[in-house]
């Protein structure tokens, strides 16, 4: 138990780089997720086949390969090698979205049909109809599973150690194991305790913005004050 | 204002509607009575384009809602066209179908803004004054949620007249509501039928409604006109047993 402010301080060195991996990794995947999981919609049907051929491939096949792929191979077609870090966000990126695309479709699908009639019939272009009314009702339901994908990301994030971004599996494994071989049981629940904390913070932001989101459509999110007031006028 | 000529509508091999003719003139107020699965709601949506049609034609206000003129030739109607005849159509739903997301002033300013170019100001000048039309000045910044069902439709009127439409389509709008809540709303809508020059095409089952509110009883079965004539005579005088049958269903029910 001696070592262990030295373990802590090491692994607390990668948190960084498992947190920007991370955060860049969640942002990439919610673009991606949008623009794949809107297309899926469209009535375009070519558009819909290259959104299909995005998920399922990325969805399809696995990630650590996929993150080889991009640090590995890339560099042999096209010339030069990107930066670990940024390799590891488009990975996480790319990968997730793929998930998210799916997320995003059966949400915006689940908003009722009467509510695109409502605004139909309130001459909304097809565009406004999305932007407006659909898609900021679709969001609520889309919350839940999108904090499930995001924490699944993070844990994900240990992967980077492949290709020895200083995030805290490489860190752990890496440094810590060859130097204080005997603290191995510490060493790695302490890894997975920096996970769960991490975790945590994810859940909690998501559920913040539940709440706020769920309060906006004036469902259960709202405070109980105000339901309790519905029920009784 | 709004004609009809040979409308058919097919859902699946089931037909809806075969060789629909009719006309409303402006400003007319036509009730569509008839047993549920004739029809009658589907010549709203087809009126909306929230269905489209299988043959014949739908014009309003002189210009062709299901097609277009392109080249001297009709071609069936984009969405940019009927978008555009469309907007002097307003539609009340029979689940009110307010937008969850906003509040009672975003359901009322948002389609003047976005669609019909108000400035923020005038689209709420506007909402506010048909809030006080409909008997809910206080209701601007509430949430839908927190409004009665029939709060709800009053504000859903109102919504649709935010457009300033010249047709108002009414479907079924006090069906979904409690029975008190009923009278207020038909009693907002006659108090629109007489203070506007608005053409409405009604969908209702309220036969004491249809009888003073309507210039014309357009009676419906398996997809046609069976009989159509003012209030006071359809009601009274049924020509068609069918009509005598419907109506006595109804009066025997309530």
């Amino acid at each position: 138990m001696e070592n262990l402010p030295r373990i802590v301080a090491v692994l607390l060195d990668g948190v960084p780089a498992t947190v920007i991996a991370t955060l860049g990794g969640i942002v990439l995947t919610i673009v991606l997720s949008f623009v794949a999981g809107l297309a899926l919609l469209s009535p375009q049907r070519w558009l819909r086949a290259v959104s299909r051929v995005y998920v399922e491939l990325f969805r399809g096949t696995s990630e650590v390969v996929q993150l080889f792929w991009i640090f590995f191979v890339l560099p042999v077609l096209v010339g030069f090698q990107l930066v670990p870090l940024f390799a590891g966000i488009v990975v996480l990126g790319l990968n997730h979205g793929a998930y998210g695309a799916e997320i995003v479709r059966g949400a915006v699908q689940s908003v009722p049909r009467a509510q695109v009639e409502a605004a139909t019939a309130l001459s909304f272009s097809p565009a406004q109809r999305m932007r407006r009314v659909v898609l900021p009702q679709a969001v609520v339901e889309m919350l839940p599973p999108f904090n499930n994908l995001f924490i699944q990301l993070l844990k994900s994030s240990a992967i980077l150690s492949f290709i020895v971004v200083s995030e805290v599996t490489e860190r752990g494994v890496q440094v810590l194991v060859p130097n204080f071989g005997s603290d191995i049981v510490l060493i790695f629940t302490l890894m997975l305790v920096i996970y769960l904390l991490l975790a945590l913070v994810i859940t909690a932001v998501m559920r913040t913005l539940e709440r706020v989101a769920a309060g906006r459509l004036g469902r259960r999110g709202a405070s109980r004050q105000a339901r309790a007031e519905v029920a009784v006028g | 204002m709004i004609v009809f000529d040979g409308v058919e509508k097919r859902f699946g091999d089931r037909t809806v509607l075969s060789d629909l003719n009719f006309s409303v003139q402006p400003g007319e107020h036509v009730t569509l009575i008839g047993p549920s699965g004739s029809g009658k709601t589907t010549i709203l949506r087809l009126l909306m384009c929230l269905e489209s049609i299988d043959a014949g034609t739908i014009s309003v206000g002189g210009s062709y809602l299901s097609h277009m003129e392109k080249g001297g030739k009709l071609v069936p109607a984009d969405e940019r066209h009927s978008r555009q005849v469309r907007k002097r159509i307003g539609m009340v739903f029979q689940q009110f179908n307010l937008f969850p997301n906003m509040t009672v002033r975003g359901n009322l300013t948002e389609a003047p803004t976005r669609v019909l170019g108000l400035s923020r100001d005038e689209a709420t000048a506007r909402a506010k004054e048909l809030l006080d039309l409909v008997g809910l000045a206080d209701k601007l910044d509430e949430h839908p949620s927190r409004l009665s069902g029939g709060q709800q439709q009053r504000v859903a009127i109102a919504r649709a007249l935010a457009m300033r439409p010249s047709v108002l389509l009414l479907d079924e709008v006090t069906s979904a509501l409690d029975p008190e809540l009923v009278a207020g709303v038909l009693a907002l809508l006659r108090d629109i039928g007489r203070s506007t020059d608005i053409t409405i095409l009604c969908v209702t089952h309220e036969m004491g409604f249809a009888r003073d509110f309507s210039d014309r009883v357009m009676m419906f079965d398996g997809g046609r006109v069976i009989e159509q004539a003012p209030p006071a005579e359809l009601f009274t005088e049924p020509r068609e047993p069918r009509t005598r049958e419907f109506l006595s269903a109804l009066l025997s029910r309530g």
